[in-house]
Protein backbone atom coordinates (compact mmCIF):
# COMPACT_ATOMS: atom_id res chain seq x y z
CA UNK A 1 0.00 0.00 0.00
CA UNK A 2 1.37 3.37 -0.92
CA UNK A 3 -0.08 6.61 0.43
CA UNK A 4 1.38 9.95 -0.60
CA UNK A 5 0.91 12.92 1.73
CA UNK A 6 0.59 16.22 -0.14
CA UNK A 7 -0.73 19.71 0.48
CA UNK A 8 -0.33 22.19 -2.37
CA UNK A 9 0.42 24.96 0.10
CA UNK A 10 3.56 24.55 2.16
CA UNK A 11 3.67 24.30 5.93
CA UNK A 12 0.23 22.80 6.47
CA UNK A 13 1.57 19.84 8.44
CA UNK A 14 2.47 17.11 5.91
CA UNK A 15 5.51 15.82 7.77
CA UNK A 16 3.88 15.89 11.22
CA UNK A 17 0.94 13.90 9.87
CA UNK A 18 2.96 11.51 7.68
CA UNK A 19 5.20 10.60 10.62
CA UNK A 20 2.16 10.42 12.93
CA UNK A 21 0.44 7.92 10.64
CA UNK A 22 3.60 5.88 10.15
CA UNK A 23 4.12 5.65 13.92
CA UNK A 24 0.74 3.97 14.49
CA UNK A 25 1.98 0.78 12.85
CA UNK A 26 4.81 -1.60 13.64
CA UNK A 27 6.43 -1.66 10.27
CA UNK A 28 6.46 0.70 7.34
CA UNK A 29 8.69 2.21 4.71
CA UNK A 30 8.87 5.97 4.87
CA UNK A 31 10.03 7.90 1.83
CA UNK A 32 10.79 11.59 2.13
CA UNK A 33 10.03 13.02 -1.29
CA UNK A 34 10.16 16.64 -0.13
CA UNK A 35 13.73 16.48 -1.34
CA UNK A 36 14.77 20.10 -1.06
CA UNK A 37 13.36 20.61 2.43
CA UNK A 38 13.58 17.08 3.81
CA UNK A 39 12.67 17.01 7.48
CA UNK A 40 11.34 13.50 8.11
CA UNK A 41 14.72 12.04 9.05
CA UNK A 42 15.07 14.50 11.93
CA UNK A 43 12.64 12.31 13.89
CA UNK A 44 14.71 9.15 13.56
CA UNK A 45 18.07 7.94 14.73
CA UNK A 46 18.59 5.24 12.16
CA UNK A 47 21.43 3.08 10.99
CA UNK A 48 22.45 3.81 7.43
CA UNK A 49 22.22 0.67 5.30
CA UNK A 50 22.83 2.11 1.87
CA UNK A 51 24.17 5.27 0.31
CA UNK A 52 24.24 5.92 -3.38
CA UNK A 53 25.24 8.93 -5.45
CA UNK A 54 22.53 10.08 -7.80
CA UNK A 55 23.33 11.90 -11.00
CA UNK A 56 20.77 13.52 -13.25
CA UNK A 57 21.12 15.91 -16.12
CA UNK A 58 24.28 17.45 -17.43
CA UNK A 59 26.14 20.74 -17.43
CA UNK A 60 28.26 22.06 -20.28
CA UNK A 61 31.88 23.10 -19.85
CA UNK A 62 33.92 25.04 -22.40
CA UNK A 63 37.57 24.20 -22.87
CA UNK A 64 39.11 27.64 -23.35
CA UNK A 65 42.23 26.20 -25.00
CA UNK A 66 40.17 24.82 -27.85
CA UNK A 67 37.52 27.58 -28.05
CA UNK A 68 37.84 29.86 -31.09
CA UNK A 69 35.19 32.29 -29.77
CA UNK A 70 32.93 31.94 -32.80
CA UNK A 71 29.79 32.64 -30.76
CA UNK A 72 27.71 29.73 -32.04
CA UNK A 73 27.28 28.29 -28.55
CA UNK A 74 25.70 31.31 -26.92
CA UNK A 75 23.64 32.22 -29.98
CA UNK A 76 22.01 28.79 -29.89
CA UNK A 77 21.63 28.53 -26.11
CA UNK A 78 17.98 29.08 -25.16
CA UNK A 79 18.79 29.49 -21.49
CA UNK A 80 21.25 32.45 -21.54
CA UNK A 81 23.70 30.14 -19.84
CA UNK A 82 26.83 31.17 -21.72
CA UNK A 83 28.53 34.51 -21.14
CA UNK A 84 32.08 35.39 -22.24
CA UNK A 85 32.55 31.76 -23.26
CA UNK A 86 31.90 30.54 -19.75
CA UNK A 87 28.94 28.41 -18.71
CA UNK A 88 26.75 29.55 -15.83
CA UNK A 89 26.07 26.15 -14.26
CA UNK A 90 22.93 27.41 -12.52
CA UNK A 91 21.35 28.48 -15.79
CA UNK A 92 22.56 25.58 -17.96
CA UNK A 93 19.80 23.00 -18.38
CA UNK A 94 22.12 20.44 -19.95
CA UNK A 95 20.46 20.14 -23.36
CA UNK A 96 23.79 19.78 -25.17
CA UNK A 97 22.98 22.15 -28.02
CA UNK A 98 26.22 24.12 -27.47
CA UNK A 99 28.27 20.97 -27.81
CA UNK A 100 26.30 20.10 -30.94
CA UNK A 101 26.97 23.41 -32.69
CA UNK A 102 30.59 23.91 -31.58
CA UNK A 103 32.73 23.51 -34.71
CA UNK A 104 35.95 22.71 -32.85
CA UNK A 105 34.79 20.27 -30.17
CA UNK A 106 35.58 22.64 -27.32
CA UNK A 107 32.50 21.79 -25.26
CA UNK A 108 31.95 18.75 -23.09
CA UNK A 109 28.93 17.73 -21.05
CA UNK A 110 29.40 16.57 -17.45
CA UNK A 111 26.94 14.64 -15.30
CA UNK A 112 25.39 16.57 -12.40
CA UNK A 113 25.58 15.15 -8.92
CA UNK A 114 22.08 15.90 -7.64
CA UNK A 115 21.90 14.04 -4.36
CA UNK A 116 23.03 11.18 -2.18
CA UNK A 117 20.26 8.67 -1.73
CA UNK A 118 20.27 7.28 1.78
CA UNK A 119 18.47 4.24 3.16
CA UNK A 120 18.26 3.84 6.90
CA UNK A 121 17.04 1.05 9.14
CA UNK A 122 14.95 2.63 11.87
CA UNK A 123 13.09 1.13 14.81
CA UNK A 124 9.87 0.43 12.97
CA UNK A 125 10.88 -0.03 9.38
CA UNK A 126 12.98 1.81 6.85
CA UNK A 127 13.49 5.39 5.81
CA UNK A 128 14.47 6.33 2.28
CA UNK A 129 15.57 9.90 1.71
CA UNK A 130 17.85 12.13 -0.29
CA UNK A 131 20.49 14.57 0.77
CA UNK A 132 20.08 16.93 -2.13
CA UNK A 133 22.66 19.39 -3.38
CA UNK A 134 21.50 22.90 -2.61
CA UNK A 135 20.25 24.63 -5.74
CA UNK A 136 20.24 21.42 -7.80
CA UNK A 137 17.87 20.66 -10.64
CA UNK A 138 16.19 17.33 -11.31
CA UNK A 139 14.05 16.73 -8.24
CA UNK A 140 11.46 14.90 -10.37
CA UNK A 141 13.90 12.23 -11.52
CA UNK A 142 15.33 11.99 -8.01
CA UNK A 143 11.89 11.32 -6.54
CA UNK A 144 11.19 8.63 -9.13
CA UNK A 145 14.50 7.04 -8.11
CA UNK A 146 13.69 7.25 -4.38
CA UNK A 147 10.34 5.56 -4.90
CA UNK A 148 11.90 2.83 -7.05
CA UNK A 149 14.00 1.78 -4.04
CA UNK A 150 11.00 -0.05 -2.62
CA UNK A 151 11.22 -3.60 -3.83
CA UNK A 152 8.24 -5.14 -2.09
CA UNK A 153 4.94 -3.43 -2.78
CA UNK A 154 3.15 -5.45 -0.09
CA UNK A 155 4.61 -3.25 2.56
CA UNK A 156 2.99 -0.12 3.85
CA UNK A 157 4.72 2.83 2.24
CA UNK A 158 4.19 6.37 3.48
CA UNK A 159 5.44 9.07 1.12
CA UNK A 160 5.97 12.58 2.45
CA UNK A 161 5.52 14.82 -0.58
CA UNK A 162 6.58 18.33 -1.43
CA UNK A 163 4.44 21.47 -1.70
CA UNK A 164 3.32 22.84 -5.05
CA UNK A 165 1.92 21.10 -8.12
CA UNK A 166 5.01 20.89 -10.35
CA UNK A 167 7.48 18.17 -11.25
CA UNK A 168 8.28 16.88 -7.73
CA UNK A 169 4.58 16.47 -6.97
CA UNK A 170 3.84 14.82 -10.31
CA UNK A 171 6.70 12.37 -9.67
CA UNK A 172 5.44 11.70 -6.13
CA UNK A 173 1.90 10.75 -7.12
CA UNK A 174 2.56 8.57 -10.17
CA UNK A 175 1.45 5.01 -9.30
CA UNK A 176 0.59 5.78 -5.70
CA UNK A 177 -2.53 4.05 -4.35
CA UNK A 178 -4.00 7.23 -2.99
CA UNK A 179 -3.15 10.69 -1.75
CA UNK A 180 -3.80 12.17 1.65
CA UNK A 181 -4.03 15.92 1.24
CA UNK A 182 -3.36 18.05 4.27
CA UNK A 183 -4.95 21.46 4.02
CA UNK A 184 -5.68 24.32 6.39
CA UNK A 185 -8.78 26.49 6.72
CA UNK A 186 -7.35 29.57 5.01
CA UNK A 187 -8.14 31.11 1.63
CA UNK A 188 -4.60 30.26 0.52
CA UNK A 189 -5.00 26.67 1.69
CA UNK A 190 -8.29 26.28 -0.18
CA UNK A 191 -6.92 27.88 -3.35
CA UNK A 192 -3.93 25.53 -3.34
CA UNK A 193 -6.10 22.52 -2.52
CA UNK A 194 -8.24 23.23 -5.59
CA UNK A 195 -5.21 23.32 -7.88
CA UNK A 196 -3.72 20.18 -6.35
CA UNK A 197 -6.97 18.20 -6.56
CA UNK A 198 -7.29 19.08 -10.23
CA UNK A 199 -3.80 17.73 -10.82
CA UNK A 200 -4.39 14.49 -8.89
CA UNK A 201 -7.75 13.91 -10.57
CA UNK A 202 -6.05 14.11 -13.96
CA UNK A 203 -4.03 11.07 -12.86
CA UNK A 204 -7.22 9.29 -11.76
CA UNK A 205 -5.86 8.75 -8.28
CA UNK A 206 -8.11 8.77 -5.24
CA UNK A 207 -7.67 11.64 -2.79
CA UNK A 208 -8.61 11.91 0.86
CA UNK A 209 -8.51 15.25 2.59
CA UNK A 210 -7.81 16.22 6.18
CA UNK A 211 -8.07 19.76 7.52
CA UNK A 212 -5.30 20.67 9.92
CA UNK A 213 -5.92 23.35 12.60
CA UNK A 214 -9.54 23.28 11.50
CA UNK A 215 -10.64 25.35 14.48
CA UNK A 216 -8.58 28.47 13.66
CA UNK A 217 -11.33 29.44 11.21
CA UNK A 218 -14.49 27.33 11.37
CA UNK A 219 -16.20 29.26 8.55
CA UNK A 220 -13.34 28.50 6.24
CA UNK A 221 -13.38 24.86 7.38
CA UNK A 222 -17.01 24.70 6.27
CA UNK A 223 -16.00 26.13 2.88
CA UNK A 224 -13.31 23.47 2.45
CA UNK A 225 -15.81 20.79 3.46
CA UNK A 226 -18.40 22.09 0.96
CA UNK A 227 -15.82 22.20 -1.78
CA UNK A 228 -14.82 18.58 -1.15
CA UNK A 229 -18.41 17.43 -0.82
CA UNK A 230 -19.30 18.87 -4.22
CA UNK A 231 -16.50 16.85 -5.73
CA UNK A 232 -17.24 13.68 -3.80
CA UNK A 233 -13.97 13.78 -1.92
CA UNK A 234 -13.98 12.35 1.54
CA UNK A 235 -12.80 14.42 4.48
CA UNK A 236 -11.24 11.87 6.78
CA UNK A 237 -10.21 14.07 9.61
CA UNK A 238 -10.39 17.43 11.31
CA UNK A 239 -7.27 18.03 13.33
CA UNK A 240 -7.61 20.68 16.05
CA UNK A 241 -5.02 23.39 16.66
CA UNK A 242 -2.74 22.08 19.36
CA UNK A 243 0.30 23.83 20.90
CA UNK A 244 1.74 20.39 21.50
CA UNK A 245 2.50 20.08 17.76
CA UNK A 246 5.17 22.78 17.93
CA UNK A 247 6.55 21.12 21.05
CA UNK A 248 6.68 17.77 19.24
CA UNK A 249 8.58 19.30 16.31
CA UNK A 250 11.08 20.90 18.65
CA UNK A 251 11.42 17.69 20.70
CA UNK A 252 11.68 15.80 17.38
CA UNK A 253 9.19 13.22 18.66
CA UNK A 254 6.14 12.02 16.72
CA UNK A 255 2.99 13.83 17.80
CA UNK A 256 1.14 10.58 18.51
CA UNK A 257 3.59 9.76 21.31
CA UNK A 258 2.04 12.59 23.37
CA UNK A 259 -0.89 10.90 25.09
CA UNK A 260 -2.66 14.15 25.90
CA UNK A 261 -2.32 15.70 22.44
CA UNK A 262 -5.68 16.34 20.82
CA UNK A 263 -4.03 16.60 17.40
CA UNK A 264 -2.22 13.31 18.01
CA UNK A 265 -5.47 11.52 18.87
CA UNK A 266 -7.12 12.74 15.66
CA UNK A 267 -4.12 11.69 13.57
CA UNK A 268 -4.38 8.18 15.07
CA UNK A 269 -8.01 8.06 13.98
CA UNK A 270 -7.06 9.22 10.49
CA UNK A 271 -4.45 6.44 10.29
CA UNK A 272 -7.05 3.81 11.29
CA UNK A 273 -9.45 5.11 8.64
CA UNK A 274 -6.77 5.05 5.94
CA UNK A 275 -5.83 1.45 6.66
CA UNK A 276 -9.51 0.47 6.71
CA UNK A 277 -10.18 2.19 3.37
CA UNK A 278 -7.17 0.48 1.91
CA UNK A 279 -8.36 -2.97 3.04
CA UNK A 280 -11.86 -2.37 1.71
CA UNK A 281 -10.97 -0.86 -1.63
CA UNK A 282 -7.61 -2.20 -2.64
CA UNK A 283 -7.29 -5.74 -1.24
CA UNK B 1 11.46 36.54 -0.30
CA UNK B 2 12.34 32.92 0.23
CA UNK B 3 12.11 30.40 3.00
CA UNK B 4 13.41 26.90 2.45
CA UNK B 5 10.48 25.45 4.37
CA UNK B 6 7.01 26.08 3.01
CA UNK B 7 4.30 27.88 4.93
CA UNK B 8 6.57 30.10 7.03
CA UNK B 9 4.94 33.33 5.89
CA UNK B 10 6.60 34.45 2.64
CA UNK B 11 3.33 35.70 1.18
CA UNK B 12 2.20 37.28 4.44
CA UNK B 13 5.43 39.29 4.66
CA UNK B 14 5.71 40.04 0.91
CA UNK B 15 2.21 41.43 0.45
CA UNK B 16 2.18 43.60 3.57
CA UNK B 17 5.73 44.78 3.00
CA UNK B 18 5.07 45.70 -0.63
CA UNK B 19 2.21 47.99 0.45
CA UNK B 20 4.18 49.40 3.34
CA UNK B 21 7.22 50.21 1.16
CA UNK B 22 5.13 51.18 -1.86
CA UNK B 23 7.08 48.60 -3.83
CA UNK B 24 5.86 46.37 -6.63
CA UNK B 25 4.61 42.93 -5.61
CA UNK B 26 5.66 40.02 -7.83
CA UNK B 27 4.36 36.50 -7.13
CA UNK B 28 6.88 34.02 -8.53
CA UNK B 29 5.44 31.01 -6.68
CA UNK B 30 3.80 30.08 -9.97
CA UNK B 31 2.64 26.62 -8.87
CA UNK B 32 0.62 28.02 -5.98
CA UNK B 33 0.45 31.82 -6.26
CA UNK B 34 -1.52 33.25 -3.35
CA UNK B 35 -0.48 36.88 -3.02
CA UNK B 36 -3.41 38.19 -5.05
CA UNK B 37 -5.81 36.65 -2.54
CA UNK B 38 -4.65 39.34 -0.11
CA UNK B 39 -3.92 42.25 -2.44
CA UNK B 40 -6.98 41.69 -4.65
CA UNK B 41 -5.52 43.87 -7.42
CA UNK B 42 -7.61 45.16 -10.26
CA UNK B 43 -6.30 43.10 -13.18
CA UNK B 44 -5.33 45.27 -16.14
CA UNK B 45 -3.51 42.86 -18.37
CA UNK B 46 -3.17 39.12 -18.92
CA UNK B 47 -0.44 37.67 -21.12
CA UNK B 48 -0.16 34.07 -22.23
CA UNK B 49 3.20 32.41 -21.73
CA UNK B 50 4.08 29.95 -24.45
CA UNK B 51 6.93 27.57 -25.08
CA UNK B 52 8.13 25.87 -28.28
CA UNK B 53 7.28 22.19 -28.63
CA UNK B 54 8.56 20.10 -31.56
CA UNK B 55 6.19 18.87 -34.18
CA UNK B 56 7.36 16.16 -36.56
CA UNK B 57 6.39 16.13 -40.22
CA UNK B 58 5.94 12.40 -40.86
CA UNK B 59 6.26 12.87 -44.62
CA UNK B 60 9.73 14.28 -44.27
CA UNK B 61 10.90 12.17 -41.33
CA UNK B 62 13.24 9.40 -42.48
CA UNK B 63 13.22 7.70 -39.08
CA UNK B 64 16.91 8.13 -38.41
CA UNK B 65 15.99 8.91 -34.77
CA UNK B 66 18.84 11.36 -34.36
CA UNK B 67 16.40 13.68 -32.60
CA UNK B 68 15.43 10.97 -30.11
CA UNK B 69 19.03 10.18 -29.24
CA UNK B 70 19.90 13.88 -28.94
CA UNK B 71 17.10 14.75 -26.52
CA UNK B 72 18.47 14.39 -23.01
CA UNK B 73 15.10 15.10 -21.42
CA UNK B 74 13.35 12.01 -22.85
CA UNK B 75 10.81 14.27 -24.50
CA UNK B 76 11.10 12.31 -27.73
CA UNK B 77 10.60 8.55 -27.80
CA UNK B 78 10.18 5.79 -30.35
CA UNK B 79 6.87 3.92 -30.24
CA UNK B 80 6.74 1.14 -32.83
CA UNK B 81 8.23 3.13 -35.70
CA UNK B 82 6.84 6.55 -34.93
CA UNK B 83 8.34 9.29 -32.83
CA UNK B 84 6.24 10.44 -29.90
CA UNK B 85 6.59 13.91 -28.38
CA UNK B 86 6.15 14.17 -24.61
CA UNK B 87 5.60 17.90 -24.43
CA UNK B 88 5.69 18.08 -20.62
CA UNK B 89 9.27 16.83 -20.57
CA UNK B 90 10.46 19.20 -23.33
CA UNK B 91 12.75 22.07 -22.27
CA UNK B 92 12.36 23.82 -25.66
CA UNK B 93 16.12 23.82 -26.25
CA UNK B 94 15.77 23.67 -30.03
CA UNK B 95 18.28 20.82 -30.43
CA UNK B 96 16.03 18.32 -32.21
CA UNK B 97 15.46 20.68 -35.10
CA UNK B 98 19.19 21.25 -35.52
CA UNK B 99 20.09 17.56 -35.58
CA UNK B 100 17.36 16.67 -38.07
CA UNK B 101 18.93 16.27 -41.53
CA UNK B 102 15.58 16.26 -43.33
CA UNK B 103 13.95 19.43 -42.08
CA UNK B 104 11.16 17.36 -40.56
CA UNK B 105 10.97 19.24 -37.26
CA UNK B 106 9.28 22.56 -36.70
CA UNK B 107 8.04 24.13 -33.48
CA UNK B 108 4.56 24.94 -32.42
CA UNK B 109 3.58 27.09 -29.47
CA UNK B 110 2.15 25.60 -26.31
CA UNK B 111 0.66 27.72 -23.56
CA UNK B 112 2.00 26.78 -20.12
CA UNK B 113 0.55 29.59 -18.06
CA UNK B 114 -0.27 33.26 -17.80
CA UNK B 115 1.18 36.47 -16.39
CA UNK B 116 -1.31 38.84 -14.79
CA UNK B 117 -0.68 42.51 -14.12
CA UNK B 118 -2.76 44.75 -11.95
CA UNK B 119 -2.85 47.50 -9.36
CA UNK B 120 -3.69 47.40 -5.68
CA UNK B 121 -3.98 50.80 -3.98
CA UNK B 122 -0.89 52.50 -5.37
CA UNK B 123 1.34 49.52 -6.06
CA UNK B 124 1.81 47.41 -9.16
CA UNK B 125 1.10 43.71 -8.79
CA UNK B 126 2.36 40.97 -11.03
CA UNK B 127 2.03 37.22 -10.90
CA UNK B 128 2.70 34.08 -12.91
CA UNK B 129 0.19 31.23 -12.85
CA UNK B 130 1.33 27.84 -14.11
CA UNK B 131 -1.22 25.68 -15.90
CA UNK B 132 -2.17 22.67 -13.81
CA UNK B 133 -0.34 19.57 -15.02
CA UNK B 134 2.69 21.41 -16.37
CA UNK B 135 5.90 20.11 -14.81
CA UNK B 136 8.42 22.71 -15.93
CA UNK B 137 7.83 26.28 -14.80
CA UNK B 138 11.25 27.83 -15.38
CA UNK B 139 10.32 29.60 -18.63
CA UNK B 140 7.28 31.14 -16.92
CA UNK B 141 9.37 32.39 -13.99
CA UNK B 142 12.01 33.79 -16.37
CA UNK B 143 9.39 35.59 -18.46
CA UNK B 144 7.80 37.00 -15.31
CA UNK B 145 11.05 38.32 -13.86
CA UNK B 146 12.99 39.38 -16.95
CA UNK B 147 11.08 42.64 -17.53
CA UNK B 148 10.71 44.02 -14.03
CA UNK B 149 10.68 47.77 -13.59
CA UNK B 150 13.63 49.58 -12.02
CA UNK B 151 11.62 50.35 -8.87
CA UNK B 152 11.78 48.15 -5.81
CA UNK B 153 10.23 44.77 -6.59
CA UNK B 154 9.33 42.36 -3.84
CA UNK B 155 9.45 38.90 -5.35
CA UNK B 156 7.49 36.21 -3.51
CA UNK B 157 9.41 33.02 -4.30
CA UNK B 158 8.42 29.35 -4.30
CA UNK B 159 9.50 27.36 -1.22
CA UNK B 160 12.53 25.07 -1.24
CA UNK B 161 16.05 25.53 -2.51
CA UNK B 162 15.97 23.89 -5.92
CA UNK B 163 15.85 25.10 -9.51
CA UNK B 164 12.78 27.36 -9.23
CA UNK B 165 14.26 29.30 -6.35
CA UNK B 166 17.68 29.54 -8.00
CA UNK B 167 15.95 30.87 -11.09
CA UNK B 168 14.17 33.52 -9.05
CA UNK B 169 17.33 34.50 -7.18
CA UNK B 170 19.18 35.14 -10.42
CA UNK B 171 17.00 38.27 -10.76
CA UNK B 172 17.34 39.38 -7.12
CA UNK B 173 19.58 42.08 -5.70
CA UNK B 174 19.09 40.94 -2.14
CA UNK B 175 17.14 38.28 -0.27
CA UNK B 176 14.87 38.12 2.74
CA UNK B 177 14.61 34.69 4.34
CA UNK B 178 11.39 34.09 6.25
CA UNK B 179 11.47 31.35 8.82
CA UNK B 180 9.79 30.10 11.98
CA UNK B 181 11.41 29.18 15.30
CA UNK B 182 11.10 25.38 15.00
CA UNK B 183 13.64 22.65 14.30
CA UNK B 184 12.14 22.26 10.82
CA UNK B 185 12.32 25.98 10.20
CA UNK B 186 15.98 26.09 11.24
CA UNK B 187 16.92 22.99 9.24
CA UNK B 188 15.48 24.42 6.03
CA UNK B 189 16.70 27.96 6.77
CA UNK B 190 20.27 26.64 6.85
CA UNK B 191 19.81 25.33 3.31
CA UNK B 192 18.38 28.65 2.13
CA UNK B 193 21.30 30.52 3.75
CA UNK B 194 23.82 28.27 2.01
CA UNK B 195 22.06 28.96 -1.28
CA UNK B 196 22.13 32.77 -0.99
CA UNK B 197 25.70 32.69 0.30
CA UNK B 198 26.77 30.54 -2.67
CA UNK B 199 25.14 33.05 -4.98
CA UNK B 200 26.76 35.93 -3.05
CA UNK B 201 23.42 37.67 -2.51
CA UNK B 202 23.16 39.93 0.54
CA UNK B 203 20.39 38.77 2.85
CA UNK B 204 18.67 39.06 6.19
CA UNK B 205 16.19 36.96 8.16
CA UNK B 206 12.61 37.54 9.28
CA UNK B 207 11.37 35.32 12.10
CA UNK B 208 7.64 34.65 12.00
CA UNK B 209 5.44 33.14 14.74
CA UNK B 210 7.78 34.09 17.55
CA UNK B 211 6.65 32.68 20.88
CA UNK B 212 9.81 33.12 22.91
CA UNK B 213 12.04 36.08 22.19
CA UNK B 214 15.05 33.89 22.84
CA UNK B 215 14.59 31.12 20.25
CA UNK B 216 16.68 28.72 18.16
CA UNK B 217 16.63 30.90 15.03
CA UNK B 218 17.77 33.93 16.94
CA UNK B 219 20.59 32.01 18.59
CA UNK B 220 21.67 30.61 15.26
CA UNK B 221 21.64 33.99 13.51
CA UNK B 222 23.46 35.76 16.34
CA UNK B 223 26.09 33.05 16.32
CA UNK B 224 26.60 33.35 12.59
CA UNK B 225 26.37 37.14 12.54
CA UNK B 226 23.29 37.09 10.36
CA UNK B 227 21.09 40.18 10.44
CA UNK B 228 17.59 39.68 11.83
CA UNK B 229 15.47 42.21 9.95
CA UNK B 230 12.26 41.67 11.80
CA UNK B 231 10.19 39.48 14.07
CA UNK B 232 6.48 38.79 13.95
CA UNK B 233 5.00 37.49 17.17
CA UNK B 234 2.82 34.43 17.23
CA UNK B 235 -0.73 35.70 17.49
CA UNK B 236 -4.00 33.88 16.87
CA UNK B 237 -5.49 37.10 15.54
CA UNK B 238 -2.87 37.18 12.75
CA UNK B 239 -3.73 33.59 11.83
CA UNK B 240 -7.39 34.56 11.66
CA UNK B 241 -6.79 37.67 9.52
CA UNK B 242 -4.56 35.64 7.21
CA UNK B 243 -7.05 32.79 6.92
CA UNK B 244 -9.71 35.18 5.63
CA UNK B 245 -7.36 36.77 3.11
CA UNK B 246 -6.94 40.05 5.01
CA UNK B 247 -3.86 42.24 5.16
CA UNK B 248 -2.12 42.95 8.44
CA UNK B 249 -1.10 46.54 7.69
CA UNK B 250 -4.75 47.58 7.72
CA UNK B 251 -4.69 46.82 11.41
CA UNK B 252 -2.91 49.47 13.48
CA UNK B 253 -1.51 46.99 15.97
CA UNK B 254 0.44 45.15 13.26
CA UNK B 255 1.36 48.03 10.99
CA UNK B 256 4.39 48.97 13.07
CA UNK B 257 6.02 45.57 12.50
CA UNK B 258 6.11 46.27 8.77
CA UNK B 259 7.21 49.89 9.13
CA UNK B 260 10.15 48.70 11.26
CA UNK B 261 10.88 45.91 8.82
CA UNK B 262 10.87 48.37 5.88
CA UNK B 263 13.33 50.58 7.74
CA UNK B 264 15.66 47.69 8.47
CA UNK B 265 15.53 46.49 4.88
CA UNK B 266 16.33 49.94 3.56
CA UNK B 267 19.14 50.35 6.02
CA UNK B 268 20.75 46.92 5.77
CA UNK B 269 19.98 45.62 2.30
CA UNK B 270 19.00 48.42 -0.05
CA UNK B 271 21.71 50.90 0.94
CA UNK B 272 24.53 48.64 -0.13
Amino acid sequence: MQVTVLSGKGGTGKTTIAVGIAETIKNSIKIDCDVDAANMYLYYKGKQTEKESFYSGKTARINSDKCIRCGKCFRNCKFDAIKDYKVDSLKCEGCGICKLVCPVGAIEMFDNHVADIIEEKIKNGNLIRADMEIGADGSGRLITKLRSKVKNNNEIIIVDGSPGIGCPVISSVTDTDFCLIVTEPTLSGLNDLERLLELINSFKIKSLVCINKYDINCNMTEKVKDYCKERNIEIIGLIPYDDMVIKSINDLKPIISYQTSRAGREIKKIAEKIFKIYKEEYL
Amino acid sequence: MLSGKGGTGKTLVSTNLALCMEANYVDADVEEPNGFIFLKPKIENIDNVEVDIPSIDTNRCQKCYKCVSFCDFNALAIAKDDILVFDKLCHSCGGCKIVCDYGAISYKKKKIGIIEKGTCRNIKCLRGVLNIGEAISSSLVKKLLSNLSSEINIIDSAPGTSCNVVNTLSYAGCAILVTEPTEFGLHDLKRAITLVENLKIPFGVVINRVIKHDNIIKKYCENKNIKILGEINYDKKIAELYSNGNLLIDNDSYKKVFIDLSKNIKEHLLCR
